[in-house]
């Protein structure tokens, strides 16, 4: 059970490229929301453009349950030869879009996921799901207006972790 | 206990439950081997699980498996995950 203990492996930040984020993608339907997701880990410079292609399989396949909570899509495939290096991208959308799932549509936020393998990236998507479960964080992330705003929150965000664990929190 | 927390391919949502599980575990004052799978390595490993987590779509697409499925609505919401997995485990 030490696996999610946020000190192994690259952190959210680490693995959020600057060129990672959009915000206020213009995406008519859950395909082009996942491309836009899928476009900011290519420019990061994590995946081929295959892999968008293989996110979007994903979902034709397995269906919208990576809608993981209320306006929140995690999208990904697994670990490919488009897959570079690990990589998370972020895309606030401008208008919410149905991805078809029952209660948690519709998706005001997607972020793209590229894994090399089935544990590399498990601080940074534990860093994420804490940042996100808060609301407050999540309607300041969502109402961001620049890249840099959001990389700002969550180097913000990993210091107040960072900080509360040294307080002598058990592990 | 063994606990199984399924997802599509096993590396990203699935992730997620694996991590508020440990959480909500902890919470609880209980301790279980927890273990993450995609849905196919998931129909194999069932029978040797006491517990599955996972979305309502993968349970309908996992069937019928031995042990108990416990579904999870919104995977970031730990105080779902206490309660549901506190109902099941009681």
């Amino acid at each position: 059970m030490a696996d999610a203990t946020p000190s192994a492996g690259p952190r959210l930040s680490d693995l959020l490229a600057a060129d990672a984020i959009t915000i206020g993608a213009e995406a008519p339907d859950w395909r082009a929301a996942v491309r836009a997701a899928g476009d900011r880990l290519v420019q990061g410079g994590a995946t081929r453009a295959a892999y968008t292609d293989e996110m979007i399989a994903a979902v034709e396949e397995l269906g919208p349950y990576m809608v993981i909570a209320p306006g929140i899509a995690l999208a990904h495939s697994r670990p490919s030869p488009a897959v570079l290096r690990a990589g998370i991208s972020i895309v606030t959308l401008r208008q919410p879009v149905a991805f078809g799932h029952p209660q948690n549509d519709p998706v005001r936020l997607v972020v793209g996921l590229a894994a090399l393998d089935e544990e590399a990236h498990v601080t940074a998507l534990s860093t994420l799901a804490e940042f996100l479960a808060d609301p407050a964080r999540l309607e300041a992330l969502i109402a961001a207006e620049t890249p840099d705003q959001v990389r700002h929150m969550v180097a913000r965000f990993e210091e107040e972790q960072a900080a509360a664990a040294t307080e002598g929190i058990p592990t | 206990m063994k606990i199984l927390a399924v997802c599509g391919m096993g590396l990203g949502s699935a992730l997620v439950l694996r991590m508020q599980a440990e959480k909500a575990l902890k919470e609880l004052g209980l301790t279980a081997d927890l273990e993450v799978a995609d849905i196919g390595t998931a129909r194999a490993l069932a029978p040797k699980a006491d517990l599955i987590l996972t979305s309502n779509e993968l349970a309908e697409q996992l069937g019928s498996v031995k042990p108990k499925v416990v579904t999870i609505s919104n995977f970031i919401d730990l105080r779902e995950m206490v309660d549901k997995l506190k109902a099941a485990l009681e």
